[in-house]
């Protein structure tokens, strides 16, 4: 494990704990979201608040893709899925987030065709196994898996298969990072940015929030040191009162993305007027549609779905969570009637979800390293 | 579904340039290297591998991390595997 290493190196950490502290300036406090759920994993599962001094927050963001889709798109989905002519195919996260009427587990249990995939390219070759019968993708998830949604469309259509569809749920991250930063509700004074989102849609998307917003964003790999070193990249430009892009992921994310990725998206999907996002509400160009020129492969088109907005059940507090204005403990069902083996809520489905990786990994008490408790004393 | 798995490129697939042969912690499957078509690559080279799909290429130090990123997850992982192990892309 000797690669490993170079990203968990603890004398580094303390190091960087110092270098961060020292930053601080006395009486001001900094409140810092990460985006994505991959990251929020990592900082619980590192422990990495206990590397930070008092004055730093961690706010974790909306970036799980299952954690944000609305219960009425679940059971929209849940009404194509019983329709016989149907063969409804879903990555397996899906499959426990709950509708109003349960979920695709609960429905595969009493019968209806719900079969669990990988790859959307598995869906297509069911539907190639299955000529008399429709088969629906149930395409949820942000940029990372939206070009296997549009590459998987268009191979479809080069093989002119006939009954492959797309129930198509894909988010955007940016309109949902905007919505939270016009929100009255949190003041945040810079983002650590997906690693894998950031892949696809590269970092000039970004470029708003540095310039408009005059917020720094650091884009982040998902090793502890790696948000470590971001969240002192966001310090340091911050006390040089700078705000600016950075790529502290340039390993893996191209400041330009994937242009290849992009182009399928563009050629397959448009974006929504408005779509709903689970606790966030509705949000204008947050989502993705099937392009008219693809009709013939979008279930909406297809199929009369619904489209009935239910409301979150009363008890669950996902919204405060996702906009981060609560901590997930402080939700009043977090690990008493929502947990990872019956959630209530999506951010308690899915690892990625801040619920379930604190419930997972509950850091109640804290202890901070030395060099992080010593900030703001000079 | 949203965790990028490393996979180290065994063969490219002879009729069908699309596909490659990866090895997954000795899991081997067909995956799609498509979105690569900029800078395909070669086997011996490692990919992060999204729903099927490599997103991008990354060097060996970063698999691993990548893959002990996603030990430490468990189930959720597990999963990943297991479904992988399942998918027939062809």
């Amino acid at each position: 494990m000797r690669f490993v290493d170079e990203f968990r190196d603890a004398d580094k950490a303390h190091a960087l704990a110092a270098k961060i502290a020292a930053l601080c300036e006395p009486g001001r406090s900094y409140k810092f979201m990460e985006v994505c759920g991959g990251h929020t994993h990592t900082i619980y599962k590192h422990g990495l608040e206990d590397y930070l001094p008092e004055a730093i927050t961690l706010v974790h963001g909306p970036g799980c893709p299952v954690c944000v889709i609305p219960m009425g798109r679940v059971d929209d989905a849940m009404h194509l899925a019983a329709r016989p002519d149907v063969i409804m195919t879903s990555f397996g996260d899906m499959m426990r987030v709950p509708g109003s009427q349960g979920s695709f587990f609960d429905a595969k249990a009493s019968g209806t065709d719900i079969r669990m995939v990988y790859s959307p390219l598995d869906s297509l070759k069911i539907a190639r196994q299955n000529p008399d019968r429709q088969v629906v993708f149930m395409a949820i998830g942000f940029e990372t898996t939206a070009p296997s949604t549009a590459m998987t469309m268009l191979r479809a259509a080069a093989e002119g298969l006939s009954n492959f569809s797309v129930f198509c749920n894909h988010v955007t991250i940016i309109p949902a990072i905007k919505a939270i930063l016009d929100s009255p509700d949190l003041r945040l004074d810079g983002f650590i940015g997906p690693g894998h989102v950031s892949t696809v849609i590269g970092c000039r998307p970004y470029e708003f929030i540095a310039r408009d917003y005059r917020k720094p964003v650091v884009v982040a790999g998902f090793e502890p040191l790696d948000i470590l070193q971001s969240i002192y990249l966001l310090m340091l430009q911050l006390s040089a009162g700078r705000s600016e892009v950075e790529n502290q992921y340039s390993r893996v994310v191209p400041w330009d993305g994937n242009v290849v990725a992009l182009k399928a998206i563009g050629e397959t999907m448009e974006l929504r007027p408005y779509f709903e996002w689970r606790g966030l509400g509705f949000i204008s160009h947050s989502a993705l549609r099937v392009r008219e020129k693809y009709a013939a492969m979008d279930a909406e088109r297809l199929f009369s779905v619904p489209g009935v907005r239910v409301a979150d059940p009363k008890a669950c507090q996902c919204g405060e969570v996702l906009k981060g204005v609560l901590k997930p403990w402080e939700c009043k069902v977090f690990g008493t009637a929502c947990t990872p083996e019956t959630p209530i809520g999506t951010c308690m489905v899915s690892p990625e979800g801040a619920c379930a990786a604190y419930y997972n990994y509950g850091r109640m008490n804290r202890s901070r390293v030395p060099e992080a408790a010593r900030a703001g004393q000079s | 579904m949203c965790l990028g798995i490393p996979g180290e490129v065994v063969e490219i697939h002879p009729e069908q340039p699309d596909l490659a042969k990866v090895n997954v912690s000795g899991v081997k499957r067909l995956i799609n290297i498509g979105l690569l078509s900029d800078d395909p690559p070669k086997p011996g080279e490692w990919v992060l591998i999204h729903v099927g799909f490599a997103l991008s290429k990354i060097d060996e130090a970063e698999a691993a991390a990548a893959m002990e990123f996603l030990e430490s997850i468990g189930q959720a992982y597990e999963d990943e595997i297991a479904a992988l192990r399942e998918s027939l892309i062809e």
